[in-house]
């Protein structure tokens, strides 16, 4: 099963590098775009055929260590 | 006085660390992240700079699990004194002995540079031989340093004497070299038993290389 994990910093925490790669965008005449928030993709290969129980242990994955709840929020997308 | 500095895989700063204290008189003894055991006379556990893990994922997020760590935990909840310095700051970030946690810097390239800080409490041990108002020159050098926490618990680190050093200039005004809130470059808990900055105050022991303002918050250790 893949599992592929989106990791971002939450809403309201300025995001340094989305800020630097905007001006940059704009600098290249990108003047469309608003607003630009970087983040992480960790893709997971995870040897288990039940969806539930992956969903869960990814969750468990995340709030130990892929993700730093302080600043930062997750999603799972479970590929078959 | 005993102390232990942690060396991890990636650890640069373990030996200026070690000059330092040794400088003061203290003794020092080196042990690794595989080891889950502190010597029995351990005064104080050092977590020195550098790049635990290659900072992979993020800042110290893989070497809160070493071996050496869970000890570590054991030991500041028991009473027992832990510093961080810069990476080692960032592990008790992420240990959650201290609140908070580090963003990428405001500018987001590397800062390595003579940075003054200003001393806003000296009600612990860390800054006992320091007066509030003190600036100090000590060099900073660090990537994510950004110090990030929530509004309302900001207020509450204040109230609680657990904000011990803040970026400053040369006279002691304004000036946020990271982005932190609040320019926060040192932090206590609430036991006042953990500390945690991202200067480097081992960087600072020799008046001939620039600044020797580090040996008095070292000593601070010694009482």
């Amino acid at each position: 099963m893949k599992v592929i994990v989106n990791i971002q910093l939450k809403e309201g925490v300025l995001d340094p590098q989305g800020k630097a790669v905007h001006h940059a965008l704009l600098a290249l005449q990108f003047n469309e775009v608003q607003n630009v928030r970087i983040g992480k993709q960790i893709i997971l290969h995870v040897e288990e055929n039940d969806k539930e129980k992956t969903l869960k242990r990814v969750k468990e994955m995340c709030e130990e260590l892929l993700a730093n709840t302080v600043i930062e929020t997750y999603s799972i997308d479970i590929e078959n | 006085m005993k102390v232990v500095v942690a060396v991890f895989p990636g650890t640069n700063c373990e030996i200026d660390t070690k000059y330092a204290f040794e400088k003061i008189g203290a003794s020092v003894e080196l042990v690794f992240h595989k080891s889950d055991k502190l010597p029995n006379d351990t005064d104080l556990v050092v977590l020195p700079g550098g790049f635990s893990y290659g900072d992979y994922l993020r800042s110290a997020a893989i070497s809160k699990f070493s071996p050496i760590m869970s000890t570590v935990i054991k030991f500041a909840n028991s009473g027992g004194r832990v510093l961080g310095i810069c990476n080692g700051f960032q592990m008790l970030l992420e240990t959650k002995l201290l609140p908070g946690a580090m963003k990428r810097n405001q500018k987001t390239h590397f800062i390595s540079k003579y940075q003054h800080l200003k001393v806003i409490n000296n009600n612990n041990q860390f800054l006992s031989k320091l007066k509030v108002g003190d600036i100090l020159n000590i060099p900073i050098a660090h990537g994510e340093g950004n110090f990030f926490i929530s509004d309302d618990e900001i207020k509450k680190l204040y109230d609680k004497e657990q904000v011990l050093l803040e970026y400053c200039d040369e006279l002691g005004n304004e000036e946020n070299p990271n982005g932190s809130i609040s320019s926060i470059a040192c932090l206590c808990n609430a036991k006042k038993n953990v500390f945690g900055l991202m200067p480097h105050p081992e960087r600072a022991i020799e008046a001939i290389l620039g600044s020797n303002d580090g040996v008095k918050m070292l000593e601070g250790f010694l009482e």
